[in-house]
């Protein structure tokens, strides 16, 4: 098992440098490059302020007390992956990028289990994304559990902008302990296959998710979203917003499923997902789905799909501007009410940018990731004939 | 000279005419008042000058400036200088007026191959603007139209006119809904822009609007067609007969 590990992990060299900067924005990095956690390329142990970044081998090593406490059940098949721990009591200032780089010379699978743990009354600000660097085809199959601790606080930015031939499934899922609050942001930008599986799970009271999506799909990409959000306790707060827009031949589906415990009195749950389909040929299945099982509580879901409205296209273009801006303005405005939920300035703005690009349909014209961020310490060649 | 000249336009919905035969020629300077009833085809004309390409135009031709317009996308005919009031102003959440007008503007200045405005330039129109219609600070903040009153929307267009400066304005009932103060603002508005070489329509269903716009045409639009024109006392003589009376006509 070694040996092939030994094998499999490729050069840190080879990711070096990569670093899909938000521009204004400082913060430290977590590689991993081809499902290896790469230390040398990841942020100084010593900028971390009593954060832990290590591996999940190290992890089991020395801190499976931490992880044991933390209720977060270990599944020994997958052994890569990372291991992040906020101490008690700390608010970290700078917010954690964890980088899943796929660069691959061949067909990849690539297995990943990462777990995050925030201790009591601490706060974090994590950016997850998935990348790849050129255009070869991939499987990745990750698991993140994330287990937030009483009273802290969790914004979690997930971004993937992989290739139109690599694939994603994502599993992650989150505890929410006494009066813990978490914000999920989950911006489906480009991929062949997306399949995202998240799961809430409350495990204390006064707790609250919300939960926002944004898929901006083409070509014949597929996303899917399946939102389990299980209120086991009272008092606690959800809200879904997923919206997407699909182009050419693309598919999307959105399965939503809000559970309420028996016990869970004073539950307010919400659910909408929203949906313009550009093309004829574009679909959408999209199923909320509540199952409650006491009175006192405040549910709701909704979905629709729809096209752009006529009326306003009519309206804009009547002040002059022209069909493609029009289109633009509309899904960018569709776009927004997610967007605005973001908290950090900065990244709204490199999140709004990167949605006006992908709106342009500039992404498929890129010349160095699959997704152009201009990042001039880029160190890779690129062979333009495959993007 | 003239503006605009419709002739023999015909058009229909779903296979259902609604215009048939309109004939209409506006000179430049001069300011025609169109009423007519309900559901006769008022808005659909106007949308139709707009470029509106929902409705079949299934005869006749329309010319702008001396050219035929006919084949001019919404946007170009914006740019050329035609602005429509409209009826029932579109809600565009998430767009703020701000956005909305800078776009219309860059892209209205674009299509003659000129730069964008300058963003300090375009906040001082925007601040002067805002004055002429006394708009809040507050509402110009907001979407477009999003939550407005139906009061609040009508200036919203009269605003918008101001700003894009247009050469033939066509203000679709912007008069209804609006009390006796934002009628007198609305009507200085219009009346600002007035000058030998601009044109208005104005489309409505009170003679009390051109107590304060005072029109050189008055048109009745009746059953598809342009049953009557006359001047302003046209529009007394409406008043007092109600629309009936065309029928004998
Ligand atoms: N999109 C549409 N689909 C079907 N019918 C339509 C459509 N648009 C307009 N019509 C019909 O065309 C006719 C003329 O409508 P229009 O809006 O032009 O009337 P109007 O003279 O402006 O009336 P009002 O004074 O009430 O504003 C009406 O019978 C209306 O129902
Ligand atoms: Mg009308």
């Amino acid at each position: 098992m070694e040996e092939i590990k030994k094998a499999l992990r490729p050069r840190d060299e080879d990711f070096q440098g990569f670093s899909c900067n938000i521009p204004q924005l400082k913060t430290n990095r977590i590689i991993q490059a081809n499902g290896f956690y790469s230390e040398r390329n990841s942020v100084d142990k010593k900028d971390l302020d009593n954060v832990i970044v290590c591996s999940l081998d190290d992890a089991k090593k020395y801190y499976s007390d931490l992880i044991k406490n933390s209720e977060i059940e270990l599944e020994s098949l997958v052994e890569e992956g990372v291991f992040v721990f906020v101490p008690a009591n700390k608010e970290v200032e700078i917010p954690l990028q964890m980088l899943d780089v796929i660069k691959a010379e061949e067909p990849i699978l690539i297995q990943t289990n990462n777990i995050v743990i925030l201790g009591e009354n601490s706060k974090l600000i994590l950016i997850h994304c998935d990348d790849s660097i050129n255009n070869n085809k991939s499987v990745s199959n990750n698991s993140t559990k994330i287990f937030l601790d009483k009273n802290s606080n969790l914004e979690y930015y997930k971004m993937e902008n992989i290739s139109n031939h690599a694939s994603i499934i994502t599993n992650t899922s989150f505890v929410l302990k006494d009066s813990s609050e978490l914000k999920t942001f989950w911006l489906s930008l480009n991929g062949g296959d997306i399949k995202n599986n998240l799961t809430i799970d409350f495990e204390g009271e006064y707790a609250s998710a919300e939960l926002n999506g944004l898929y901006l799909t083409d070509r014949d990409q597929v996303v899917d979203n399946k939102v389990t959000v299980n209120h086991n306790k009272p008092n606690c707060f959800s809200n879904q917003l997923y919206k997407g827009i699909l182009d050419d031949s693309a598919k999307a589906n959105f399965q939503g499923h809000v559970y309420v415990a028996e016990k869970a009195i004073q539950t307010v749950a919400m659910q909408n997902n929203k949906n313009i389909l550009l093309t004829d040929k574009a679909t959408v299945n999209t199923q909320p789905f509540l199952e409650i099982y006491n009175d006192d509580v405040k549910c709701s879901h909704g979905a629709t799909i729809g096209q752009l409205d006529d009326n306003a296209m009519f309206y804009l273009r009547s002040r002059g501007i022209s069909e493609r801006s029009a289109k633009m303005l509309l899904m960018y405005a569709f776009c927004n009410d997610v967007l605005i939920k973001a908290s950090l300035e900065e990244l709204k703005e490199r999140l709004a940018d990167i949605i006006k690009r992908r709106l342009h349909g500039e992404l498929s014209t890129c010349d160095n990731c699959v997704l152009h961020c201009s990042t001039p310490d880029l160190a890779f060649e690129i062979d333009l004939s495959k993007v | 000279m003239s503006l605009l000249e419709i002739k023999n336009l015909h058009a229909s919905i779903n296979g259902k005419e609604i215009l048939k035969g309109v004939d209409l020629k506006i000179n430049k300077g001069e300011v025609h008042a169109i009423m007519g009833p309900n559901g006769n085809g008022k808005s659909t004309l106007a949308s139709i000058i707009a470029g509106k390409e929902t409705f079949d135009v299934t005869q006749g031709e329309i010319f702008y400036n001396e050219k035929n317009i006919m084949d001019l996308p919404i946007e170009a005919r914006a740019a050329e200088g035609i602005f429509l009031g409209f009826q029932y102003p579109v809600e565009i959440p998430g767009v703020s007026i701000a956005n909305f007008m800078k776009t219309a503007i860059n892209e209205q200045r674009k299509y003659k191959g000129l730069d964008p405005m300058p963003a300090k330039e375009f906040l001082q129109l925007m601040e002067e603007k805002k004055k002429v219609v006394e708009m809040t600070a507050k509402l110009a903040n907001r979407s477009v139209n999003e939550g407005f009153s139906g009061g609040e929307k009508k200036k919203n267009e009269i605003f918008q006119m101001a700003m894009l400066n247009p050469t033939l304005a066509i203000l679709d009932e912007t008069d209804s809904g609006l009390d006796i103060d934002a009628l007198r603002i609305v009507a200085s508005g219009v009346n600002a822009l007035r000058s030998p070489e601009n044109s208005t329509i104005v489309i409505t269903h009170y003679q009390r609007l051109l107590d304060y716009i005072v029109p050189d045409f008055v048109h009745v639009l009746f059953e598809g067609r342009i049953v009557k024109s006359g001047t302003k006392e046209l529009a007394y003589e409406l008043e007092e007969k109600g629309y009936e009376w065309l029928r004998g006509l």
